[in-house]
């Protein structure tokens, strides 16, 4: 398994520094060569870095709608935000949000993984489909389930009425609201969990496995000591992205509830949302999503750096 | 005997994982055929009728929701995104796989880390912006922000693709005496082609199920389905079976396309992270 998160430039170093040596073009011009090829990509990744770039040169002013001719005002932005409770909810909501999100994806889809793994009949049948919700946007995924979730005409309170519960109202209080739309994410991404677990599991060494049954081990000492460990970086990659991805959900929250009932789900990025675009406060909407970037950078990185101990630790495992 | 039902069990409970997967989609295809008078009264027993769909492709009255225009759009934004995407990914992967140059290791984590920031901090800009330099609520607008999106997808794929490629095979054209260039597009390029195509349909899917760049940068003129399918839902009375039927129009062509790159999407998924 390679990994380039962490590996740098796989393939390079067989051949060293400057391609192939081919004597048909001079020397000098073959040393420019990548940068004419990658020169485009430059302008681009210039072209959004720009952007970031105005933005945090924003944050230092009190740029918005209402005043045409902003003030420098230096880092009260931040001041202001980390002196809020508002910004504290927000933080609380989205870490409740991510780490819901990621832990029941990752055990439901190594769950699933490892029922499929069994590949029988119906395990082969199914496994076909699997992808198909996370191939729909989550704003339709969540559109759905709204459509769904309605307390008095939503087939959800129909279907569960006969068990005596048919009156619950989904979205409609701070837990309910923050649970249902963790069950959207779980609904959407947890294959996405199952696919790499899957691929894991397909590519695990055999031989462990059958001195382990031969040694009469149970399936679950097996599973503990032999397959999760194994599994673990493939495992690793999908958490990496899955709780990447939900600190800065968006979608979901917007169709399934507004960031209701009350503020209770306005996470982070929704209320950036909140403050630059509906009440036109763009500095203020955009200091916001820089300390949520600096955060997702900082995590990114630790992160990144254990999966490459881990990934080393696994290429050590006699196959 | 124990086997058996352990394995009967184990079937069990992975039936009732696809049908927790599997529902919502079923339950939209019902509402969608649901006449409007009987959306509210009957669960299961209705006669089902296209209406729905008639209304959301404007075959019709359509209750002022250009559905099918945010279809086009959604189609038009992302094939110019996933082609853009192309144009300058490809040469660009070429090139950090194959060279070990300044700069080149700090371009990708620059690419990645777009992968992971939080949309908005470089959306917001561009809305003020886009107002200003007249790209709002335009294709080109869309297509240049979705490059966040297809870009950093298409340049790390690529490059473990051509990565994966033995070096020999272009030097012996090379000797040969094809140039460079020719032994680009006539060695390299074709030999990684069922990868250019895999990811090119995983970048259309990413970019057509996009929703925070087109609620904030577009408002009529580009706007795309996602965010014409919450449409249906405004105003005094939702319209349930409307929001159904536009909802399953706009997950066609993704899931269309999922079924055909299978085999590539774990590489796809995790960035090359984790190859099958």
């Amino acid at each position: 398994m390679s990994s380039p998160l962490t590996e740098t430039d796989h393939g390079a170093a067989s051949h060293g520094g400057s391609g192939p040596s081919a004597r048909v073009v001079p020397r000098r011009r073959r040393a420019l060569r990548p940068y004419l090829l990658i020169v485009p990509a430059l302008l681009l990744t210039g072209g959004i870095l720009y952007p970031f770039g105005l933005g945090l040169y924003y944050t230092l002013f009190d740029f918005a709608a209402s005043k045409p001719r902003p003030d420098m005002v230096g880092l009260d932005n931040y001041r202001r935000i980390f002196g809020e409770s508002s910004f504290w909810d927000s933080a609380w909501v989205t870490v409740l949000y991510a780490v819901g999100a990621a832990a029941v994806e990752t055990v439901l889809g190594v769950a699933v993984a490892l029922l499929l793994h069994r590949s029988t009949r119906v395990g082969r049948v199914l496994e076909k489909i699997l992808i198909l919700p996370l191939m729909i946007a989550p704003v339709i995924a969540a559109i759905m389930w709204k459509l769904m979730l309605q307390p008095s005409v939503g087939v959800v309170n129909y279907l569960l009425k006969p068990f005596g519960m048919g009156g619950v109202q989904w979205t409609d209080t701070p837990a309910g609201a923050l649970l249902s739309s963790i069950a959207v994410d779980v609904w959407v991404y947890t294959p996405f969990v199952a696919i790499l677990a899957l691929a894991g599991l397909r590519s695990l060494p055999v031989s462990p496995f059958e001195a382990a049954a031969v040694d009469g081990a149970g399936w679950w000492f097996t599973f503990r000591k032999l397959t999760l460990p194994m599994l673990w970086p493939y495992v690793l990659v999908a958490v990496i992205f899955r709780f990447m991805d939900s600190l800065k959900v968006f979608d979901i929250i917007y169709a399934l509830t507004e960031g209701g009932p009350g503020d209770s789900t306005v996470v982070l990025q929704i209320r950036a949302y909140l403050e630059a675009i509906r009440f036109q406060r763009y500095s203020y909407g955009i200091s916001y999503m820089i300390v949520l970037w600096a955060v997702v950078y900082l995590v990114t990185m630790v992160l990144v750096r254990y999966l490459g101990k881990i990934q080393n630790r696994a290429a050590e495992v006699p196959k | 005997m124990k086997r058996r039902l352990i394995a009967i069990a184990a079937d069990g409970a992975l039936i009732l994982y696809f049908v927790f997967a599997l529902f919502p989609v079923a339950w939209m295809i019902i509402l969608s055929l649901k006449p409007a008078n009987e959306l509210f009264s009957t669960y299961f027993s209705f006669a089902p009728t296209l209406d729905s769909y008639r209304t959301v492709l404007g075959a019709g009255h359509d209750e002022g929701v250009p559905f099918l225009r945010f279809f086009v759009n959604s189609l038009v934004v992302s094939l110019g995104a996933v082609g853009l995407s192309l144009a300058i990914g490809l040469p660009a992967a070429y090139a950090a796989a194959r060279w070990r140059f300044r700069g080149s290791e700090n371009l990708m984590f620059t690419l990645l880390s777009f992968r992971f920031a939080p949309e908005l901090t470089v959306i917001i800009p561009l809305f003020v912006l886009y107002q200003k330099l007249g790209l709002f609520d335009t294709y080109v607008g869309m297509i240049w922000v979705l490059q966040l999106v297809t870009l950093p997808l298409i340049v790390w794929i690529m490059r473990s693709y051509f990565s994966d490629l033995s070096p020999e095979v272009e030097q012996a054209a090379l000797l040969d005496g094809y140039t460079r260039k020719q032994a680009f597009f006539k060695v390299a390029l074709p030999l990684v082609r069922p990868g250019i195509a895999a990811v090119s349909l995983l970048a259309f899917i990413f970019a057509w199920n996009n929703f925070v760049f087109p609620l904030i940068l577009t408002s009529s003129e580009a706007q795309t389905v996602t965010v014409g399918a919450l449409s249906f839902l405004g105003g005094d009375r939702p319209k349930y079976n409307l929001t159904a039927a536009a909802a399953l129009v706009s997950v066609v062509p993704p899931l269309l396309l999922a079924l055909t790159i299978q085999r590539y999407l774990v590489r796809g998924l995790s960035f090359g992270a984790v190859k099958s």
